[in-house]
Order: C-alpha cells, then sequence, then structure tokens
C-alpha cells in the first residue's frame, strides 16, 4: 500500500518512559523506509514545547495528515488539535511502552505494527462533509400539563419559537385536576398552591409559544433539525416543520380493575385518591353514596405483595398524596380521623419534614399495615381491614370514606405520542417499566430516539416539582439537538462527530438488516428505490449498520470495514514469526479500551503478542473485518466489548448483544476456511476492571496456543 | 446605538462544584452553545461519584459514565475547569455576575507525564483522602487511577518543600514548581450554576453506633472503596482491623439521617445504596449472611424491582428496628436492635457494621458570600435565591446520581433562560 495523495507527518515520541521502553529510532525508521512520509519527526515530548513542530508542519502546508505514536487517544486530545490537519494517534505508551518491559523485542514489534496500523488508517480516512440540510430551529412540545408547560416556557425564554400541543380543550393536564401540591420549599410541613395557572397565563401570554389545544400529532417525519410533523387540529390537519420535540404526554391511572381488591368498584365509599383530589379541588368532601359528612377517612396505599407490577409506576408519589390528603381532611375538619395504611413510606429528602407533620397530628394514624375495604355497613360506612405487620395482628375499622392510590402509568408513547412514521414503530422504544429507554442513571435522557426527549410522567412516576425541572431539562436537549443538528455534527455520546454512514446502494442487496438493527431508527427505506436510506441527525454514529452489512457497503468517511482490514494488513504476521499466537484484539474505544489503559498506568504487564485496535463499538464489527484478520495470519481475534442484557452497558444500547448474535455468523465464516471457529473470542469487560485485562488477554493467548498456529500464515504476505 | 446602552451579557456559565451534578451541567451546556468554566475544590473532577465502585440499580461502574463525560470535555473547547479552587462571592445580575475564585497551589505544571518518579523519590506521607483515610499515600501523588485531570498533586500539608525537593530533581520534566502560589482570579459569567454536592454526615457523633471505637464499623463511602478494585484492599473485602473476610455483614440504615439530632430528612439513596453495597459482599461470598437494620426500606418506583432482586439473594435479612447499639466481643461485632415486627429484641453478630451515614449539604462546611436562600440543612431553595444563580443536584436535596443529572440540565436551561433574557433587554 503506498501512500497516497495525502501529506504525511509522522511524529514518534519518546517521552514518559516511551523511549525507554522501546527504541524510537526503528519506529521512524518505519515511517521513512515502508510509507515515504514526507516529514518524520521525534521528540522526547512532543505535548510541550515540541508540539510546535507539528503546528508548524501543518501551517507551512507540508503536512495535512499528522500521525503522533505517543500517549492514548484518550489523552492529550486538546494539545494535538491541529486545526487543517487530521490527526491519528497512535498509542505506544499507556498500552505498549508501560506494560512491557524495557527492551522486550516483542513490545518493539508491537509499537510497529500499531504504526503501521495508525498510518495505513491515516493514510485511508476521508475528512467528512457534514450534513448540513436539516436547521429548523422551532420545538414541538407534546402535552400541556406541568412537564410541558415547563419546557415550552424554557424554550421560548431562551429564543426558540415553540408549538404547544395539548390534546383536551384546556392547557394544564392533570394537575389541572388537583387541589394542590406537598411542599417544596422550608419548612416543608404544609401543602402549597400548584403553579398550573399561573404557567397558563404565561404560556398564552408569550407570542414565540403557538398554542395548539384540542390537537394531536398525527404523524412524525423527517429527523432532528428537519422533523415534517401533522397536527389533527379540531379533526383537520395542520403541517409544519420542527427542529426537535419533547414529549411530554403524561401519566393515565393504573388499571382501576386492580383496584377492585381493595373494595373500589363494589363499595361505594370507595374512591381513587384523584377522584378525592377533585372531589376536594371543587369544594367539600362527602359520602359518594348519599352525600353525608366524612367524619373518618382510611387513606390505603395499594402496595401489597399482589401489586408487585404496579409498585413502578407510582414512585414516591402514591405516599406523599396520602399524607397531603390526609393533612388536608384535617385541616378542613379538625373533628376529622384519618388513618393512613402504607406498607412503605416514601418520603425522601426534605419530603421527611412533611412526614414528621402528619406523624405530630394527633388525628392522622398512620400505620404500616396493608389494608383492605371488606364491606359496608347499612348506615353507609365501609368496613376496613388493616393486617398490621407491625402490632402483627388484625384491625377492623369503620370509615365513612376509604381512599386508595390511584397509581401511575405512563400515558403510552406508542398509542398517545407521535405516531412516528419510523420503520422501527410509532413508539418510543420502551424499557421493562414502559419507560423510553435510555442509559438512564448517567444520560436519563438519552432517548432511542435522536431529537426526542421525554419528560414528566411519561418518562417516570413523578411529581410536580419534578416534572417541572424534568421539562426544564428535555427543553435544554431539544434546543442542543438543535444547535448540534444544524451543523451536521452527532449528538450524545459522539459529539460533535462530522462523519455519517453512507451507502453504496449500488451494490447493497436490499436485506434491510442495517434499518432493523440501527439503535436509533436512523435509517429507513426508499420508497422509489428500495434501499436503506440513512438520516443522518438521527445517527448517533455507533456504526452499528456497518457492522451488520452482510455485503459491506456501509461505511463512514473516517471508519469502515476497508480502513480496519487495511490496518489489519498493515500489521499482517510475517511469515514463520515466532512462537508466540497473534492476537488481534478489537476493543470498544468506550470501556474495554479506557480498561487497556487502565492497565497501562498500572503497570500491569501485558502479553506482547497482541495488536490492539480501538472500535467505536462492537456493534461496529464487521464480520469481514474478523476474516481479513485471519487471513492476515492472525491466530486468534478477541472482540471486547460492554455488558450486555437488561442492565446493558453499552452507550449505543445493544452494541454488543447484536454483535453476540452476530458471532454465530462470524464463526462460520472461519469454520468454512477450516480454522476453528473459537479462534474468534467475545469478552466483556467493565472501563474499571483494569486489573483483569492481564489475565483475560493471557486466556485469549492460552487458547490461542492451544489451537495451534494458523495455518494461513503464509498467506500473509 | 441602542445596543451600546445595554449591559454586557456574557454567554457564558460558572459551575460551581465538579461532580457528577456539575460536570454534567458543564456538557450540557457547553453542547448547547455555551461558554463553561467549572470551579472544583479537588484536585481532580468527579466529586462524590468518583470514589463510588457501583452504582444501583444496574451495578454497573460511575467510571463508564465519568469517562464519557470526561472526554466530552476534553474534546469541547467551550469548557475550562480549574481545580483545587474554591468560589469565595458571587455578585451582579444575570448576564453579567462577577465570582471570585481562590485557587490552592497544585504545585504540579502542565508537564506532568504521570511517570511516578516523584512519589518513589518523595519520603512523606499523607492520609489518602480519596480512600477516607483508609491508607496512605506520599506527599505527592496521583488523587487516583482514573483521576482527571490525570495529574500529581503536592498536599502541602503533609510536604517539607524547604527541607527536601528530592521529587524536583526526580522530575525529568520540570513538571514540579514549589514556588507555586494561591491566586485569586475573578470569573465573569451570565449565570451561575451551584454543584457543590454532600459531604458523608460525620459518622463519629453518632455516639451509639460507635463509628471511631472499632475500626471494623466503617461508613457506607468507606465501603464503596472497600469493593472498589482500586480501592485500599483492591477490592478484597476485608476487616480494616486484621484483614479477616467479611462473610457477615450488618447495615445500619439512617445512621444521622431521619434524626431530630443528626439530620432530620431522609438521606434518600442509603437503603438503595446498602442493598447494592448487600450485592458486593453476596457476590464475593455466596455464604454470605447480610444484616440490614432499617426503619423503611425506601425503593421507590422501579428501584423497587432491584430491591427484590438483592432480597431474592437468600442472603439479606431484612429487621425492621433502630440499631441501639454496637459492641465488640470475642473478636466479633454484636449489634443490638429492636425488632418491631417481632417485637423481641435483636442480637447479631457480624464481622463488620456498616453504617448507612447520611448526605450533608457540603455548603454546611462553608458557603459563598452570595444572595442564595437556604433550609435549615442549608440546602439552596430557589425562593429568595437571586436570579441568575440555581442549584442542581445534592446542592439542593439529597438524590441519586440519575435525579441529579436530571436536576443539572434542568439547572443549565434555566441558566441559558436568565442570560437570553438579560441579553434581550
Amino acid at each position: 500500500m503506498s501512500p497516497m495523495t495525502k501529506k504525511l507527518g509522522i511524529y514518534v515520541c519518546s517521552g514518559c518512559g516511551i523511549g525507554e521502553c522501546l527504541a524510537a529510532n526503528r519506529l521512524t525508521e518505519i515511517a521513512k523506509r515502508e510509507f515515504a512520509a514526507p516529514v518524520v519527526q521525534s521528540s522526547r515530548a512532543f505535548c510541550l514545547e515540541d508540539a510546535e513542530l507539528i503546528r508548524n508542519d501543518v501551517a507551512k502546508g507540508v503536512v495535512d495528515a499528522v500521525v503522533i505514536a505517543a500517549c492514548s487517544p484518550r489523552v492529550n486530545t486538546d494539545v494535538f488539535a491541529f486545526p487543517g490537519a487530521m490527526v491519528e494517534r497512535v498509542n505506544i505508551r499507556e498500552q505498549v511502552a508501560w506494560c512491557h518491559p524495557a527492551g522486550d523485542p516483542e513490545a518493539q514489534a508491537m509499537a510497529e505494527d500499531h504504526l503501521r496500523m495508525g498510518i495505513a488508517r491515516a493514510a485511508m480516512r476521508k475528512a467528512p462533509t457534514p450534513y448540513t440540510e436539516a436547521n429548523e430551529r422551532r420545538v414541538l412540545v407534546v402535552g400541556g400539563g406541568i412537564a410541558g408547560l415547563n419546557a415550552a416556557l424554557h424554550a421560548a425564554a431562551a429564543g426558540l419559537e415553540v408549538v404547544l400541543v395539548e390534546r383536551e380543550a384546556r392547557l394544564g393536564g392533570a394537575v389541572a385536576r388537583l387541589r394542590s401540591q406537598y411542599p417544596t420549599r422550608p419548612p416543608y410541613r404544609a401543602p402549597e398552591r400548584t403553579s398550573i395557572g399561573q404557567l397558563i397565563d404565561e404560556a398564552q401570554a408569550t407570542d414565540r409559544i403557538l398554542v395548539y389545544t384540542g390537537s394531536r400529532v398525527v404523524r412524525v417525519a423527517g429527523q432532528p433539525g428537519r422533523f415534517n410533523v401533522t397536527i389533527a387540529r379540531n379533526g383537520s390537519p395542520v403541517e409544519l416543520i420542527v427542529g426537535a420535540i419533547v414529549l411530554a404526554t403524561g401519566w393515565k391511572p393504573a388499571d382501576k380493575a386492580r383496584l377492585e381488591a381493595y373494595g373500589y368498584g363494589r363499595i361505594a365509599n370507595v374512591v381513587t385518591s384523584l377522584e378525592l383530589e377533585e372531589m376536594a379541588a371543587k369544594g367539600s368532601v362527602r359520602r359518594p353514596s348519599d352525600g353525608g359528612p366524612v367524619k373518618t377517612v382510611a387513606l390505603i396505599s395499594v402496595d401489597s405483595p399482589a401489586d408487585e407490577k404496579q409498585i413502578p409506576y407510582a414512585g414516591n408519589v402514591e405516599s406523599l398524596v396520602a399524607l397531603k390528603q390526609a393533612i388536608e381532611l384535617r385541616t378542613d375538619a379538625p373533628e376529622r380521623q384519618v388513618y393512613v395504611a402504607y406498607r412503605y413510606m416514601h418520603a425522601p429528602g426534605q419530603n421527611e419534614y412533611f412526614f414528621k407533620a402528619a406523624q405530630q397530628d394527633a388525628g392522622i394514624f398512620l400505620t404500616r399495615a396493608a389494608g383492605r375495604a371488606v364491606s359496608e355497613d347499612g348506615n353507609g360506612r365501609v368496613l376496613v381491614e388493616l393486617d398490621s405487620t407491625l402490632l402483627g395482628g388484625r384491625q377492623r375499622i369503620a370509615v365513612d370514606l376509604v381512599v386508595v392510590g390511584t397509581g401511575m402509568e405512563p400515558a403510552s408513547p406508542e398509542v398517545e405520542g407521535l405516531n412516528l412514521a419510523y420503520l422501527q414503530g410509532e413508539g418510543m422504544p420502551v424499557n421493562r417499566f414502559g419507560y423510553a429507554d435510555s442509559n438512564f442513571i448517567c444520560f436519563p435522557y438519552e432517548t432511542r430516539r435522536t431529537g426526542i426527549y421525554s419528560a414528566g410522567c411519561v418518562r417516570k412516576a413523578m411529581d410536580l416539582a419534578e416534572s417541572a425541572q424534568d421539562g426544564a431539562a428535555a427543553a435544554l436537549k431539544a434546543i442542543q439537538c438543535i444547535e448540534l443538528s444544524s451543523a451536521g455534527a452527532a449528538v450524545h455520546p459522539r459529539v460533535g462527530d462530522l462523519a455519517y454512514p453512507e451507502i453504496l446502494t449500488r451494490h447493497c442487496t436490499q436485506c434491510w438488516r442495517c434499518t432493523e438493527e440501527c439503535p436509533f431508527g436512523a435509517i429507513e427505506v426508499n420508497a422509489a428505490t428500495r434501499t436503506p436510506q440513512v438520516n443522518p441527525n438521527r445517527c448517533r454514529r455507533c456504526g452499528t449498520c456497518m457492522g451488520g452489512c452482510p455485503v459491506q457497503v456501509i461505511s463512514f468517511a473516517d471508519y469502515s470495514v476497508n480502513i480496519l482490514s487495511s490496518m489489519v494488513h498493515a500489521a499482517a504476521r510475517p511469515d514463520g514469526d515466532g512462537a508466540e499466537p497473534r492476537v488481534l484484539v478489537l476493543a470498544c474505544e468506550n470501556d474495554a479500551y479506557p480498561a487497556i489503559d487502565m492497565a497501562g498506568v498500572n503497570r500491569a504487564t501485558l502479553p506482547g503478542s497482541v495488536r490492539i485496535v480501538p472500535v467505536r463499538c462492537l456493534g461496529s464489527v464487521n464480520r469481514a473485518a474478523v476474516a481479513e484478520a485471519v487471513i492476515a495470519g492472525y491466530d486468534a481475534v478477541a472482540l471486547m466489548g460492554c455488558r450486555s442484557g437488561e442492565d446493558y452497558q453499552c452507550h449505543f444500547i445493544h452494541g454488543s448483544e447484536v454483535l453476540k448474535t452476530r458471532m454465530d455468523n462470524i464463526r462460520e465464516v472461519i469454520d468454512r476456511m477450516a480454522l476453528g471457529p473459537e479462534r474468534v473470542q467475545y469478552l466483556e469487560v467493565a472501563i474499571s476492571e483494569a486489573d483483569k485485562i492481564p489475565g483475560m488477554l493471557n486466556d485469549v493467548l492460552a487458547k490461542a496456543r492451544a489451537l495451534g498456529a494458523s495455518p494461513l500464515q503464509h498467506a500473509a504476505e | 446605538m441602542l445596543e451600546a446602552q445595554h449591559r454586557s451579557v456574557h454567554r457564558s456559565i460558572v459551575v460551581v462544584g465538579g461532580g457528577i451534578a456539575g460536570i454534567s451541567a458543564a456538557v450540557e451546556a457547553a453542547e448547547a452553545g455555551y461558554e463553561v468554566t467549572i470551579v472544583e475544590r479537588n484536585p481532580y473532577l468527579g466529586g462524590r461519584v468518583a470514589q463510588l465502585n457501583k452504582y444501583f440499580p444496574k451495578l454497573c461502574v460511575p467510571t463508564c459514565g465519568l469517562e464519557i463525560n470526561f472526554q466530552r470535555i476534553k474534546k469541547n473547547p467551550r469548557i475550562r475547569f480549574l481545580t483545587m479552587a474554591e468560589v469565595k462571592s458571587i455578585s451582579g445580575r444575570p448576564g453579567d455576575f462577577d465570582i471570585m475564585v481562590n485557587q490552592r497551589p497544585r504545585y504540579i505544571n502542565d508537564r506532568c507525564t504521570i511517570c511516578n518518579a516523584c512519589a518513589e523519590a518523595c519520603t512523606q506521607k499523607r492520609p489518602d483522602a480519596y480512600n477516607l483515610g483508609m491508607g496512605t499515600t506520599k506527599a505527592i501523588y496521583l488523587p487516583h487511577t482514573m483521576a482527571f485531570p490525570m495529574k500529581y498533586v503536592i498536599d502541602d500539608a503533609a510536604c517539607r518543600p524547604e527541607a527536601c525537593g528530592k521529587c524536583v530533581d526526580a522530575c525529568k520534566y520540570g513538571a514540579i514548581d514549589l514556588a507555586m502560589q494561591a491566586r485569586s482570579l475573578r470569573l465573569k459569567a451570565g449565570a451561575v450554576i451551584m454543584a457543590t454536592g454532600w459531604d458523608p454526615y460525620d459518622a463519629a457523633r453518632i455516639d451509639n453506633l460507635g463509628f471511631g471505637r472499632s475500626p471494623d464499623i466503617i461508613t457506607n463511602v468507606m465501603m464503596e472503596r472497600l469493593a472498589a478494585p482500586n480501592g485500599p484492599t483492591g477490592g478484597r473485602l476485608v476487616r480494616p482491623s486484621d484483614g479477616r473476610e467479611v462473610r457477615r455483614v450488618a447495615f445500619v440504615q439512617c445512621a444521622g439521617s431521619r434524626d431530630a439530632l443528626h439530620l432530620g430528612y431522609c438521606s434518600a439513596i442509603c437503603c438503595l445504596a446498602s442493598l447494592k453495597q448487600a450485592s458486593y459482599v453476596i457476590e464475593r461470598f455466596p455464604d454470605a449472611e447480610v444484616t440490614i437494620f432499617y426503619i423503611d426500606l425506601r425503593a421507590p418506583g422501579g428501584y423497587d424491582a432491584f430491591s427484590r432482586k438483592i432480597q431474592a439473594s437468600g442472603n439479606v435479612k431484612l429487621i425492621n428496628g433502630k440499631v441501639a447499639k454496637i459492641v465488640e466481643t470475642a473478636g466479633d461485632l454484636v449489634v443490638e436492635a429492636e425488632d418491631i415486627q417481632a417485637q423481641a429484641k435483636r442480637r447479631v453478630a457480624v464481622d463488620m457494621v456498616v453504617l448507612a451515614s447520611g448526605m450533608a449539604a457540603a455548603l454546611k462546611r462553608g458557603k459563598p458570600q452570595a444572595d442564595i436562600a437556604f433550609d435549615d440543612d442549608r440546602f439552596v431553595v430557589a425562593d429568595g435565591t437571586a436570579p441568575g444563580i440555581y442549584a442542581a443536584g445534592c446542592a439542593r436535596s439529597p438524590v441519586d446520581v440519575a435525579t441529579a443529572v436530571q436536576d443539572a440540565t434542568a439547572a443549565v436551561m434555566k441558566a441559558i433562560g436568565a442570560i437570553q433574557t438579560a441579553a434581550r433587554g
């Protein structure tokens, strides 16, 4: 392979102990001899004053592709950024010099191969042309409750145009039906008025917010920066284009059938907490059966073990609403007696003070018990059975009114949400609780539909204060997505990446696997040509499409099967070389690769016959790239990625999962070459498991040793 | 001309605190197009989560998300950060704040290549703060193996610069500057986000629980360090006193929290943290016996499934009751408690006790001079705090990581709204 139209500059660093372990001059010789690079330099520290040497070469125009053999690409990214040149980093510090004994010939060979691979990649990478055709800045907010109103008002305050769509005739959502909310400010002891009326007034008075009530979204097509939205407004369609979407469709009461076990539906004076709230908001609380006074009340939490599936849907809200209603029922009528039966009292944070306030009220009887309404007597009173775990016995009380927890389910994005015109389905992909899937601990807003951010109770059961925060947060994500999309740049986690998948449709067999495997639904089928079509702004640049394509027609300007293959061949095993098996490690750059770096930082000893190539995600590994490694004479290939399954760790949702399913296919290919399918191994590793890296790699090596040398070694020439 | 009459409006945000809330706020703001400066007290970013072994409920490692966020910081020229720095005062108005910052000297410049030659030469030791005093480091040290920025630092309380200077001789890169001085900086910003986080409540103040009397009574944050692969024991769960493996562990919930004498509020995360830590014991020792003493088991919403999963292991016993005292007998620790459900006294012998000590607002240690309103526990409240200053995460309320990130993102939106509103005049 001969480079090429690029003006290569190869910079080999010998600082940080590199020079003590490796012969840097042999690396520069390779750059000159094998690649005829016009500029080859070495330094004791390119990250310090000598960065100027590189900067000058770029400024003079003698170099436009910089290859720096030094530290890991994870560090010094800001130092080694040279506008006007592409930069390729070759890791000879953490993964070579720091984890091998000084003067080790294997380490030297490893560093040389890493340099060859880096130069091969630099030679083949193209500068991406960003996709900048979608740059509409308007935000669509679906749902006019507390979360949606907050999203709309905040986006408008930041200067964006907003379209707020509400299904009902009036704004306000569920909150408008509530009497009050539990406390948000010190001393956290008394219920507060909600801010909903004020928010509605503000939204209606804001010029930048266009309110569509009595409307629903019937279709969303397109991509961030240019979603084509159809809204049915009082029955007639309205078409508009928006840049990003906040989904704040809220919650709905859980199935009432489950409340029958508590007496609801069977006994007239058993109501849900939402029904009580509405009754109280309208005026006085009376018995539904006869309008009689309510002197005693039992508030029952619906959290018995039998309701296991429902529990996630209420969060803290059910406990705190019960406390609020108890306090209000007492304030309204001081002679009233209120029982609160619960299994767990969820009063986190400062809500504890509110719990205290209820405990200090002599008319509120808090009891840890499973409660249910059993029957009614002739006078409209309800008999309640309290099965007390605390006192170890059963207790019966007669009350005028029983209130059971309503339960909150997400208003299904599938049915009441956006009607996405996406090949992968109309709804947001959801997790096991029915909420939009995301890396929900660290990155709770990163849904699998780029540019669409869920907020409020459609995302998680939450209270008013949290919904307000959530609406604001989702609006920020929408604004951010608009900013980045208009520049053709990726959003989280490969923020700013300008390259996107390009499909050589001429050679596409129309299997559409890419459209199915994309974790983000970024690829549609072109109606006219029947070939896949990428929506660049939906894409998060993981390369899962590239990894799955059976005919390898999907690539990025700077990342492709061809690039990986040429890297592998650049570090092909010389014929008859050495006794140790040669192993290619394709390591996920998010977790596995940093873990290997950390093994180096910890000065662990790693085997020298491995060659390590970072990949964006295991999902981007194509069987052809693995086959090329075997053809190039590698004895084994280790694929290192993140944990898969229910508690997946993959930043691209299911990269390692799809790779696992692809393994059969990969092994079959290797098997057809009569090489033994176990030459390819799949390994999961967490970023913190640097201590396990030496063992894992030695294990791969031991297995390769047991298999014997690859018979294809001679083919490596 | 009208433009010129407007006060200057800075399209920038100062984030006070570089823990998970602060880092999240910084990257979210920068990726929306705003300049950000993070002011962090420690010599590294990451805050409390950098000390955690795993997150509940996924039992995944915090470093995974931190790595992504650190990469976002490194690659985004809009973000800069100051370590070892504290905000002294905040004054001004939305669009135009002055933030005064004091920065302590690190004594290490940008030339550090983490070669460790300095630490090998150093003769002085200090308690390892990152590991909560379990073990020591040299006076010149790398805060931890995943530290960002990955740079050494000198603890000037432990170093003897005038008498020694061995590290300076050992450093081949000229990275050590013992003459480095503390400095004051004035930052300008359009808005400020307080993401100052939390401190573990001082368990020694809870008399009956014996923290400090036996080394085998530890706090939940110490437990995180013990279980971490880069912790003082390399992740081996052994007793600090004699190195014996800990198969029988008691967790004491509400150690300080929900207690009028200590923290009146609920720290919100300790039940889940103890359930998570129970999994650390169980994954190491299949015959582990874990006892959790609790008042209410608070695992709301989706966390309920996690709670059930841990309980289903069969190694966890839950006892509803407050712990009266912990005594040492024959090499064991005996936890005495009232079992409310069984209406009986319980005595449980264990190898180690973990106190689920609560989260205290870090601003209790000291607060900047600023127009910020607090509740009695010194959590920031929005009412009364000046417009343009917003609190996020545990500065506002004790919360889990996901909520801290949510809060941080919301605070950025408010900050941007304040700046844009100021810009419109």
